[in-house]
């Protein structure tokens, strides 16, 4: 299209500017403007996308993450008392004038329902804060001056200056006490960060686990997986439809169906344990106890997850052809040397995908080791729900949620760096 | 037999009207409770009879009330509350009237007064500011009789402890309320100072310490149809349970199950409205629905007492089996010689440290 009205030059460039369309614009200008165009409708397309990516995953993401952090209860119920507290030392119980802001906050709180929250926000930091603050409003239309009797009148713990303390810790718009309490350490009396007592120490003991059964799940379904997968993509296709059946029926199945189908199977008077006193591997008495530990979350899991590992990978052994295993044979190669030597590295873009999916699913499971786990087969998911839908802390549990999400990204990113995200097949 | 004139009779009308305008005349009330027997106890006596008088109103059932205090926080955080009525313990009910989520509920102007003309104020078992019992119910210890064969049964909370008199599994509730109280109880504490021992921190330790005993023999459940189907599959002995349930499994299914009144725990549950629904609609519905005959009539279908004093004297017979429900209360005399009432407040303050420490304590 271009009219080739070329002029000497010895500038490449120059000479790209006069070259000009047929309507005369410069060929340059009409180039970006057509990229443009296609970049518009590239765009448009997967706007929707975007937006919905955006505005149901993102944003929520955010607001989740944002909890952990978030700590405008105790402000906001208590506005003049953490004013009041600005000025002070923090050596010695404060004077009227912090008693006095304190008593019209909780009378106001009263009124308005609000100081119930705040109560609940002081009491995750330190128990009994909450009848402290809740005995205190039921009271409050009682109180006079001089406030600072009247309040340690109906409970002495108003004077107790560790109280003070922790309102004043605690009275900033944000908070870091949540991820704190996430990995297992707090803040003292006087203030400084401290490890949890022992009898409270969980969370750090918790993501290590996850990690590790995580990484078993993964290992075992590939160990599973591999064969299968090799079956299917070398089986003449009668037989492989069949087989790839017998792969999607369960991946198509529901999870809670499957789960529960464990419970029957492996509990104490299940169906694996009576064949087993049948045949007279066990005794009665020495049934195994195979459910509601830590075997029952990896047996479950694991096959759950499988369909996860063998898909990937049978779509990388497809596309592996035959003939490189022949030629490596006819070069010489014992069959498990040209498996292993030709065949297995090629199948790793496969085990990759494979991998990565079923080790990031395992992180995040929750169901599977709720019902069959017992105590020792609980992850950390577990915990996130239990505070979210128990406990109701819900900032601690999205500080446990949002370092999750940063080692889960963090894992992306060393698995990146060491395999190569291109590297990987997903089907 | 009359419901299904009336719905029969509301079905035709509907068509008679054409579809649209029948479902759109009908108002609709979201109750959220426990599923199972207890949902269905109530279907039966409070909203079918309610349904049948005001067939303009329609009540969905909603098995939400395991997560009800997070699920009405998070519908009235974002402003968008889709459930009318929801039935909560006594301690998550008082926590979520501290936190202004829901709704006040003044007894006396909105509740039926008693046949005798008693009001509800002094009617009731326990008011709260914004929470209006309905039963009463226990969480108890109970066992299969299969599982000891030799004829020497359990029957207080220490021997549950006793593995060697008794042997066998226990299913515990996967919560630290209850187990710290049998806990204690077992070491030797009176029932009526348990809270006492508990408000310190050595009678914390002591319960745990007591705990580790049953904890590597046994299984934590967290559902309530989980202990009757653990006992009925002789995967444990002894289970805590609520008597409803256990009720369930003893009578309706056969079951050789057996509950240990002593020390039972019982707690309060009922109502309360979520912030923004205190209708005239739901104040009648709670009217008719926590009426002297109504409590009574639903214990024809579950072994829970009633939460009225009223009410205790009209209960009756199991609707299917006919049996007499009175032996199957938690209020029964016999049965609430050692009750242990599980102290709501306390629970309210101490309940977070407590699971912390309990389900690290678990995890270990």
């Amino acid at each position: 299209m271009a009219q080739a009205d070329i002029t000497q030059s010895g500038d490449g460039d120059t000479r790209l500017d006069k070259l000009t369309t047929a309507d005369g614009t410069p060929l340059k200008a009409s180039i970006r403007r057509a990229m443009r165009r296609n970049k518009l409708i590239a765009f448009g397309l997967a706007a929707p996308l975007l937006f919905f990516i955006f505005f149901s995953f993102l944003m929520p993401i955010f607001d989740m993450a944002s909890r952990s952090v978030e700590n405008h209860q105790i402000p906001e119920a208590l506005p003049r008392t953490v004013a009041a507290l600005e000025t002070w030392d923090g050596e010695s119980v404060p004077g009227e004038a912090a008693f006095e802001a304190l008593a019209l906050d909780i009378q106001e709180g009263q009124r308005s329902r609000t100081i119930g929250q705040a109560a609940t926000r002081l009491n995750y930091q330190d128990a009994g804060m909450r009848s402290l603050i809740m005995g205190t409003a039921r009271r409050s239309d009682q109180l006079e001056p001089p406030y600072k009797e009247a309040l340690i009148e109906i409970n002495d713990d108003w004077g107790d200056l560790d109280v003070w303390r922790l309102i004043e810790r605690e009275s900033g718009y944000y908070t870091t006490s949540y991820y704190l309490n996430a990995i297992d350490l707090t803040y003292s009396d006087t203030g400084e960060i401290v490890a949890q007592p022992e009898y409270r120490q969980i969370y750090v003991m918790l993501f290590i686990r996850t990690l590790w059964m995580s990484a078993l799940i993964t290992g075992l379904a590939l160990l599973l997986g591999f064969p299968v997968a090799h079956l299917l993509a070398t089986l003449p296709a009668r037989h492989a439809n069949l087989l790839m059946i017998l792969v999607l029926l369960p991946f198509w199945t529901s999870l809670l169906v499957r789960t529960t189908t464990w419970i029957v199977v492996l509990q104490t008077e299940g169906v694996l344990n009576d064949m087993m006193v049948w045949l007279g591997i066990l005794s009665d008495e020495g049934r195994l106890q195979m459910i509601y530990n830590q075997t029952g979350t990896i047996v479950a899991m694991t096959q759950i997850l499988l369909p996860f590992m063998i898909l990937p990978l049978y779509s990388v052994m497809k596309g592996i052809s035959p003939s490189y295993m022949r030629a490596a044979k006819s070069l010489g190669a014992r069959p498990p040397v040209a498996f292993w030597r030709v065949y297995v590295p090629q199948t790793i873009p496969g085990m990759g995908a494979g991998g990565i999916l079923v080790f990031i699913l395992a992180i995040g499971y929750y169901i599977t080791p709720a019902l069959v786990g017992g105590q020792s087969g609980q992850l950390i998911s577990n915990y996130i729900a239990y505070h979210m839908q128990q406990s109701l802390n819900w900032g601690l549990a999205a500080a446990i949620g949002t370092i999750l999400l940063f080692g889960v990204l963090l894992l992306y990113a060393g698995y990146n760096r060491i395999v190569g995200i291109d590297n990987m097949k997903l089907g | 037999m009359k419901l299904h004139k009336a719905t029969l009779l509301a079905a035709s009308s509907a068509l008679a009207l054409g579809v649209t305008a029948g479902a759109a005349s009908a108002e609709t009330l979201t109750i959220v409770s426990w599923g199972g027997a207890y949902t269905m106890s109530q279907q039966k006596a409070y909203h079918e009879p309610y349904m049948e008088n005001n067939p303009d109103v329609n009540i969905v059932n909603e098995d939400k009330s395991a997560n009800g205090l997070a699920g009405i926080r998070a519908q009235v955080q974002a402003g968008n509350v889709t459930w009318d009525i929801v039935d909560m313990l006594e301690g998550p009910a008082m926590t979520a009237c501290a936190e202004g989520i829901v709704e006040p509920l003044p007894a006396d102007e909105i509740l039926a007064d008693a046949p005798d003309g008693t009001p509800p104020s002094e009617d009731f078992v326990q008011l709260r500011e914004c929470f209006v019992p309905s039963i009463v119910y226990a969480t108890l210890f109970a066992y299969n009789k299969e599982a000891f064969p030799d004829g020497n049964y359990p029957s207080k909370v220490s021997d549950v402890w006793d593995m060697d008199t008794y042997p066998g599994k226990r299913a515990l509730r996967k919560v630290p309320d209850g187990n710290m109280e049998w806990a204690l109880v077992a070491d030797g504490v009176p029932m009526d100072e348990v809270y006492e021992v508990l408000d310190t921190d050595e009678g914390i330790g002591r319960a745990f310490a007591k705990l580790d005993e049953l904890k590597d023999d046994a299984i934590w459940w967290t559902e309530g149809a989980q202990p009757p189907q653990l006992l009925a599959d002789q995967e444990v002995s002894i289970a805590t349970g609520y008597n409803g349930r256990f009720f369930n499994a003893q009578v309706m299914e056969d079951q050789p199950f057996e509950l240990m009144w002593h020390g039972q725990y019982f707690e309060l549950d009922g109502w309360v409205v979520p912030r923004g629904k205190l209708t005239d609609r739901v104040k009648d519905y709670l009217n008719f629905a926590t009426d002297t005959q109504r409590l009574a009539d639903q214990a024809k279908y579950i072994s829970y007492g009633p939460a009225r004093k009223s009410s205790a004297p009209l209960v009756s017979t199991h609707a299917e089996a006919g049996i007499d429900m009175k032996p199957h209360m938690p209020t029964t005399p016999e049965n609430f010689k050692n009750p242990i009432k599980k102290d709501a407040e306390w629970w309210a303050d101490n309940g977070d440290a407590m699971s912390e420490r309990f389900n690290a304590w678990l995890a270990r």
